[in-house]
């Protein structure tokens, strides 16, 4: 349904995102997962054109954006970070505007303005100013302003931002129901919310693709089923940790080590291993047997956030965490 | 077309909505309602005058009242309502970030132009309306010839037009409404005194007093549809609009 390719943004000092690809699948619900500045709200102004692209392209149901902007347009609901409400226009009016903006007329758009109110809950503020509006209701209006063409590609920009707990909650169902008929990207910071809504996610940092990814597979990562945790001491006070990478890189079974940190004569190691392999036993026999003390041994516990850190540390090139992302 | 329309009655709908239609109406309508009885007086002292020291010459209703009149509001209206007008079409989109809507609509940018320009030249219509109302009490009370007033109206119409199709283009590059009407005053303003360079006969004089909006409406205000007056106007008007959807297109290059 959306497929981005090499998308670039420069301003005249900055690249605002950089070469990032990636793609949506018809009826999915896809997670933009970034630290402020990453370049989420720039990529999606890019999908819904705009801002013209600097370099690549990217495709909305078929249409690129620069070359046929008003196809792209026509099948796409766009949820800026502030929903767009011009706070003189009471509810109603103000979606039977965007409606005929968005090229529906007469009973038809009637009927998509009630639909539209009915599925975001603001039948109770139809004839209210926009103005004089709760924040929870104005997102709900931007929300049901998005969807009331029916489009099949809804972008959502931050749409839990400044809610409270239990509104947060209401959003997220109400965009959980909206997926299946509509693909949705939604951009946010939160990392639960991902989690709780997302099938897909996209990892981007300072304008590059860290990691794409099923949640599912982010979340077995987290699990830490394939990923163990070693601190190793040495006896005489010093310790050559790459001795001990290489004795435990050569055990069968393990794929990947990394020597996270080391403190005078400890250090500590990550160890990957393939799927489906157990190699404590093996790691730990190894360690004693080459005359090294093991300190510590547990499964590494990543949760969501630390892969999201990790994968957003500025250090890691974008090359190997995709490799990783890709690994699990 | 329909998507014009759409544009514009969201347009005009804010400006009836918020206080400024009103304030505008209010306003000029007290203005010139005060100019109007002013000039009536006085035109009634001259001719009182005139007839006591026995003068052979006759008062001309359309010369002497309805002329400077029309005048006036073309200078009065044109400098200070036309900013008031203007300023918000686009700055408070910008600043309310609904600009975003309307860019992500499909409707292309000249749309978008066209629709907000058209309404603020029906607001500026209104506001003609309300100067039209004076001349009840001429044509009651008085026979003086309408259809120089008419083609004077047109003229009106027109230099509004123009003037605010240059604020529309002006408030697309600002967030801020106040600087939106102070730059759009000022460049009225100018539009306005540049023709005060008649005196001068160089080339250049010539060519500044050329681009003055109200040396324009002259003609217009006697009751003369010239040809090259409605073509000034027009360009002028293609001119802003052009540069408006222009600058829509850069502000998308550059947010």
């Amino acid at each position: 349904m959306i497929s981005v390719k090499d998308l670039t943004k420069r301003y005249a000092r900055t690249t605002a995102v950089d070469h990032i690809s990636f793609d949506v699948a018809k009826g999915q619900i896809v997670g933009f997962l970034g630290p402020n500045g990453a370049g989420k709200t720039t990529t999606m102004r890019m999908l819904t054109c705009f801002l013209p692209p600097s370099a690549g392209s990217a495709t909305v149901a078929g249409f690129d954006v620069l070359e046929q902007p008003l196809e792209v347009k026509k099948r796409i609901g766009y949820l800026p970070e502030t929903p767009p409400l011009y706070p003189e226009m009471e509810t109603v009016e103000y979606l039977k505007f965007v409606g005929k903006l968005k090229g529906l007329s007469g009973p038809e758009l009637q009927k998509r303005v009630d639909y539209s109110c009915e599925r975001c809950a603001i039948t109770d503020v139809k004839t209210k100013l926009l103005g004089k509006l709760s924040k929870g209701y104005r997102q709900r209006v931007g929300l049901a302003q998005a969807i009331i063409h029916n489009p099949d590609v809804l972008i959502l920009d931050e749409p839990t931002a400044g809610l409270d707990p239990k509104q947060i909650n209401e959003t997220r169902d109400l965009i959980k129901s909206l997926a299946g008929s509509h693909t949705i990207i939604l951009s946010t910071h939160i990392l639960p919310e991902v989690e709780q809504t997302c099938e897909q996610v996209v990892i981007i940092n300072k304008g590059k693709l860290v990691a794409t990814d099923s949640v599912r597979n982010l979340q077995a990562r987290a699990r830490g089923a394939e990923s163990v945790v070693l601190e190793v001491a040495g006896r005489n006070g010093n310790l050559e940790p790459n001795a001990v990478q290489a004795k435990l890189a050569a055990l069968a079974g393990v794929s990947q080590v990394l020597c996270k940190q080391q403190v005078d004569s400890r250090a500590v190691f990550q160890v990957e291993s393939e799927k489906g392999r157990l190699v404590r036993g093996d790691l730990a026999r190894a360690v004693v047997e080459s005359g090294w003390d093991l300190n510590e041994l547990r499964p590494a516990a990543m949760s969501l956030e630390e892969i999201f850190l990790q994968l957003t540390k500025s250090e890691m090139p974008a090359e190997k965490a995709q490799a990783q992302g890709a690994q699990p | 077309m329909r998507n014009i329309l759409v544009i514009c009655r969201k347009e005009l709908g804010s400006y009836f909505v918020s206080p400024i239609a009103y304030i505008l109406l209010g306003l000029f309508g007290v203005i010139f309602g005060y100019m109007f009885w002013t000039s009536l007086g006085r035109f009634l002292a001259y001719s009182m005058e005139a007839q006591m020291s026995g003068s052979s010459y006759p008062m001309n209703l359309n010369e002497q009242l309805v002329r400077p009149f029309l005048y006036n509001i073309a200078v009065i209206l044109g400098v200070f309502a036309i900013p008031l007008i203007t300023m918000r079409l686009f700055a408070e989109e910008k600043r309310s970030g609904t600009i975003e809507l309307l860019a992500t609509s499909p409707i292309r940018d000249m749309e978008i132009v066209i629709g907000k320009w058209i309404a603020a030249v029906m607001l500026y219509a209104c506001l003609l309306l309300l100067t039209a109302i004076n001349f009840i009490f001429v044509f009651r009370y008085g026979h003086p010839d309408w259809k120089p007033l008419v083609v004077a109206y047109l003229g009106l119409l027109l230099q509004a037009g123009g003037l605010l199709a240059l604020g529309t283009f002006i408030s697309t590059l600002t967030k801020n409404q106040i600087v939106a009407a102070a730059v759009t005053f000022g460049i009225c303003l100018l539009l306005w005194i540049i023709g005060w360079v008649e005196y001068e006969t160089a080339a250049w004089a010539h060519v500044l007093s050329y681009f003055s909006v109200v040396n324009h409406i002259e003609s217009f205000l006697r009751g003369v549809l010239d040809s090259k007056d409605i073509i000034f106007y027009a360009t002028v008007i293609f001119i802003g609009l052009f540069l408006t959807a222009r600058s829509m297109e850069s502000l998308r290059w550059r947010s």
